[in-house]
């Protein structure tokens, strides 16, 4: 029993080894210079990470942007305005979101949202906000602005499943407090209870933050895969985990399947990081307040 | 009820799948080019030899070189040839096999063109260089007199894996273009100036048909069988040619095949030869250790080059010229089972 | 004293807290859209060819995903296999002896790790643990990816449902005479059964509409695949090959496929929520 539970421990190991190791070509040809390059040339074996950084990190934050008001909005509305009978079901359906496949986020986010993109949204923001250089450029329906929102549709169930318990496990006292004092229902949320469980919903914004780097199948699908660091959200882009989706079966040589493993050593290097830091939050949260459950 | 629906459902389907449990699986992978002649290929030769059974990914020519090359798959297919050094890297020697011509076509999606354009060497090239940026750009429209082209950004697509078609497209340019050469070059994945990158002549093709203004490259099959509308192509001896069985065959016409068959066909003298036009390869170990494999393989080029030709130009592939298969016939003997 | 609040404070009040009843009517909207479309597009593709037959080639309209269905069976079989007895396992010793201990914090610590690993993660290292020794694509490699997936979530949801059987419960055994492992197997497990049952249902659930980890390990395939030493195909693999490609034939497939999919997981979660919904409601039960 001990040994299989061991055995985690194990196999979370090994795949960090066996990552590291098959990566070696790659890093011993390029260095850290690999994360600041964004040549991905794979005629002339020239590989660089930052397009792909550049993609990810921008997709996520555009879906983090989205997620996390919308997240917290719900996440409130169930947790101080909604009756039980109400906020149980509603949480149970907002929760089937991250139950859909990403495959089928895919296959929605081709053939209703990227002509709604090209079509609607885009024009509607090249209009009028036209003059910020991340609304610039023809509307493809494909690109890095359509990956994002993709993408917030999949987090916000992790934001408000995770926030929605760290609100309803703040104290009475602390919302009995302020409306005692006069506040209305919502400064009281404002200025009592989000501060109190401030740091639970920086752990669900964590975790919905790791999940959207490492998401792969909707945003392959939908981002339009150039490897290119631009500036207009239109453009389209290349996220670490599509690139390695897309390229990983065909790479015709030793130093080009390297150079995805370590696209891909990186990945997990910075998925861990931000799990590690989402679990912190929230296991502190639960440690000194009890009552947490994710 | 509904237990026993299902457990029957589940009895059923295992005894489906057991019934093959005699047949024996060659597995294959590369150019998406070739795919819709292979899978017909494979599908009736199966008819004729139901215990064998050919599975055929089209994962793109440089996944057919790279699980060819690590004895991953039992057969590969390109229709860019392996390289000196990619030949010479290899686990095992590998054996480039023809099997039909195609044909690589710009195709695009304007609504308001009705009939087919005309494309210089130079248009297309500049297209891809992210040069010529809008659809009425004097160099497309002085090749197309009459035509109403619009005022409107060129999106292209292009594709996003390791590609034979990309291979065939970019030797093209090469040969037209010192810039692109310069700039860019030949190979089965290149760093394109510009567009968006869709997975296999399947992804490409439905870029192109879903987004307005796009320009992309794929097999003539694919731009018929999805009713979309491809240009001419001006070649060498300065006549635009439209993409089809008597241009393909034409432009292979002027070519001398080498002993190991790999040899460029894009781009050649002659009045009548389509100038993105290609061979396409199956790519076969020299040396087959599982016998039944290697006889079954055998078996299907034998069969591919005397019945497997005539199902080549209903989808739109010319059929290898008679020296070739000869070549073939016997080139087959090297092949260790 | 003066208790009317200012105006400008009331309509904040009124603005935000419809704010975030309006986010949720969206939240809930999107979900809603996705069932319907996917179901509308699904049911009018679906018929009995889609369940019986091979695909057809290239281009020719017809065929079915026989294979593919057959194929994700036997991925989720492996799959479980695998990731189940290590999260059972683990689960049990982590919640009966590893409560407070540091092995137990650092086991729960990488099974959360584990979980976040990208997907796409797993199929690399199942690339080169299974694919490249065996110098092919098999159902092997695929379902020992999704079973390495499944583990933490067997895990951790083990464990929570363990703990929660009462220790009255457990005392009970114990005062009776039970030795302990007696009292684990025999007592707190029976106890837990039905939530762990519905937690193993929500893991396979899950782990059915993985594609990335796929792509390169159990490939996929145009006919049956015998075995296991073969590439499969799996319907999401295939909703994924069909979506991004130009055939309308295809496309019709892929909305079959996927709605096939959704109502895998779908009924898992209502069944889930039922089960667990009553339990909370018995007696006994904290």
């Amino acid at each position: 029993m001990l040994i299989v539970a061991l055995s985690v421990l194990l196999i979370t190991a090994i795949i960090a080894l066996e990552l590291y190791l098959h990566s070696h070509l790659s890093i011993e040809k390029f260095g850290w210079a690999f994360l600041s390059r964004s040549t991905w040339d794979p005629v002339m074996e020239e590989f660089g990470a930052l397009p792909f950084l550049y993609g990810t990190l921008v997709t996520s934050a555009i879906a983090l942007l989205i997620a996390i008001p919308v997240g917290l909005g719900v996440a409130i509305f169930l947790s101080e305005l909604a009756p039980r009978r109400l906020s149980d079901p509603i949480t149970f359906l907002v929760e089937l979101l991250a139950a859909i496949p990403s495959v089928i986020y895919g296959l929605i986010g081709i053939f209703v949202l990227v002509p709604w993109m090209r079509n609607v949204l885009e024009p509607i923001l090249g209009t009028t906000l036209g003059f910020l250089p991340i609304f610039q450029g023809a509307p493809y329906g494909v690109g890095m602005l359509t990956a994002g929102i993709v993408l917030a549709i999949m987090v916000v169930p992790f934001i408000v499943s995770v926030s929605r318990e760290i609100l309803l496990a703040v104290p009475r006292s602390q919302r009995e407090a302020i409306l005692s004092l006069g506040a209305t229902r919502w400064e009281m949320v404002w200025i009592a209870v989000l501060p109190y469980a401030r740091s639970g919903i920086l752990g669900s914004i964590f975790l919905a933050l790791a999940r959207a780097l490492g998401e792969t199948m909707a945003v392959t699908m939908v981002i339009g895969n150039r490897p290119e660091v631009r500036a207009s959200l239109f453009e389209p882009g290349y996220t670490m985990a599509s690139v390695i989706a897309n390229e990983f079966t065909e790479a015709t040589s030793d130093l080009y399947l390297s150079a995805l493993i370590e696209i891909g050593l990186v990945l997990f290097a910075v998925t861990i990081v931000v799990n590690a830091l989402a679990r912190l939050f929230i296991y502190s949260l639960s440690t000194k307040r009890g009552a947490v459950r994710t | 009820m509904f237990g026993k629906i299902f457990i029957g459902s589940l009895l059923w389907m295992s005894l489906l799948g057991a019934a093959q449990a005699e047949s024996l699986l060659i597995n294959g992978a590369g150019a998406t080019f070739p795919y819709p002649i292979y899978s017909k290929w494979f599908d009736e030769y199966s008819k004729l030899h139901p215990d064998v059974h050919f599975n055929y990914q089209s994962i793109g020519s440089g996944g057919g070189i790279r699980q060819t090359s690590e004895g991953i798959v039992d057969f590969g297919a390109t229709d860019g040839p392996m390289s000196d050094e990619q030949l010479q890297k290899a686990k095992v020697k590998i054996l480039h096999f023809p099997t039909v011509l195609g044909a690589v076509v710009p195709t695009y999606n304007v609504p308001e063109v009705q009939s087919d354009l005309t494309f210089t060497p130079q248009a297309l090239a500049d297209i891809f260089l992210g040069k010529i940026t809008k659809w009425n750009d004097p160099e497309i429209a002085k090749a197309n007199p009459g035509g109403k082209l619009p005022d409107k950004p060129i999106i292209v697509a292009h594709r996003s894996d390791g590609s034979g078609t990309t291979y065939v497209w970019v030797d093209f340019l090469s040969k037209v273009s010192p810039e692109w050469k310069e700039k860019v070059g030949v190979g089965t994945a290149v760093k394109w100036p510009v567009g968006l990158g869709g997975k296999g002549n399947e992804g490409v093709t439905g870029l192109v048909k879903q987004t307005p203004y796009s320009i992309g490259y794929v097999e003539l099959i694919y731009a018929e069988q999805n009713k979309l509308p491809f240009g001419k192509v001006q070649n060498a001896s300065g006549t635009a040619v439209k993409a089809n069985l008597e241009s393909v065959t034409a432009a292979a016409a002027s070519a001398k095949m080498p002993e190991d068959f790999r040899v460029s066909i894009t781009n050649p003298p002659g009045k009548e030869a389509y100038p993105i036009a290609s061979f396409t390869w199956l790519l076969i170990p020299a040396q087959i250790s599982d016998p039944a494999k290697g006889k079954a393989i055998v078996d299907f080029l034998h069969w591919m080059l005397q019945d497997g030709q005539k199902m080549a130009p209903p989808l739109s592939y010319a059929p290898l010229p008679k020296e070739v298969v000869t070549m073939e016939e016997k080139a087959i003997g090297q092949i260790k089972h | 004293m003066n208790t009317t609040i200012p105006l400008h404070r009331r309509l904040t009040n009124i603005v935000m807290l419809s704010l975030t009843g309006l986010f949720t009517l969206l939240t809930l909207g999107i979900l809603f859209f996705i069932l319907g479309y996917i179901t509308y597009h699904g049911i009018t593709a679906l018929d009995r060819d889609f369940f019986t037959k091979l695909p057809k080639p290239v281009g020719e309209a017809g065929g079915g995903m026989a294979n593919a269905i057959l194929g994700t069976i036997k991925l989720l079989a492996l799959a479980s296999l695998i990731g189940i007895p290590i999260g059972f396992f683990g689960g049990v010793y982590l919640s009966e002896y590893g409560k407070e201990t540091t092995i137990g914090f650092l086991v729960r610590f990488a099974a959360d790790l584990l979980n976040g690993f990208p997907s796409i993660v797993m199929g690399i290292f199942a690339y080169i643990l299974i694919v490249l020794p065996m110098k092919h694509f098999s159902t092997l490699a695929g379902g020992f990816a999704l079973g390495i997936m499944m583990i933490p979530i067997a895990l951790r949801s083990t464990e929570e449902f363990l703990t929660l059987v009462p220790a009255s419960i457990r005392e009970a055994a114990l005062a009776l005479g039970l030795p302990e492992w007696k009292m684990v197997t025999f007592v707190v497990i029976p106890t837990a059964f039905r939530g762990i049952m519905t937690g193993v249902m929500l893991n396979i659930a899950r782990v059915a509409g993985e594609t990335a980890p796929l792509l390169f390990t159990a490939f996929s395939n145009r006919f049956w695949s015998k075995g296991l030493l073969e590439p499969t195909a799996s319907l999401p693999v295939m909703i994924y090959t069909y979506a991004i490609a130009p055939y309308e034939d295809w496309h019709r497939q892929a909305w079959a496929a996927g709605m096939v999919l959704l109502m895998l997981v779908l009924v898992a979660n209502l069944i889930a929520r039922l089960v667990l919904h009553r339990r909370f409601f018995q007696p006994g039960a904290s």
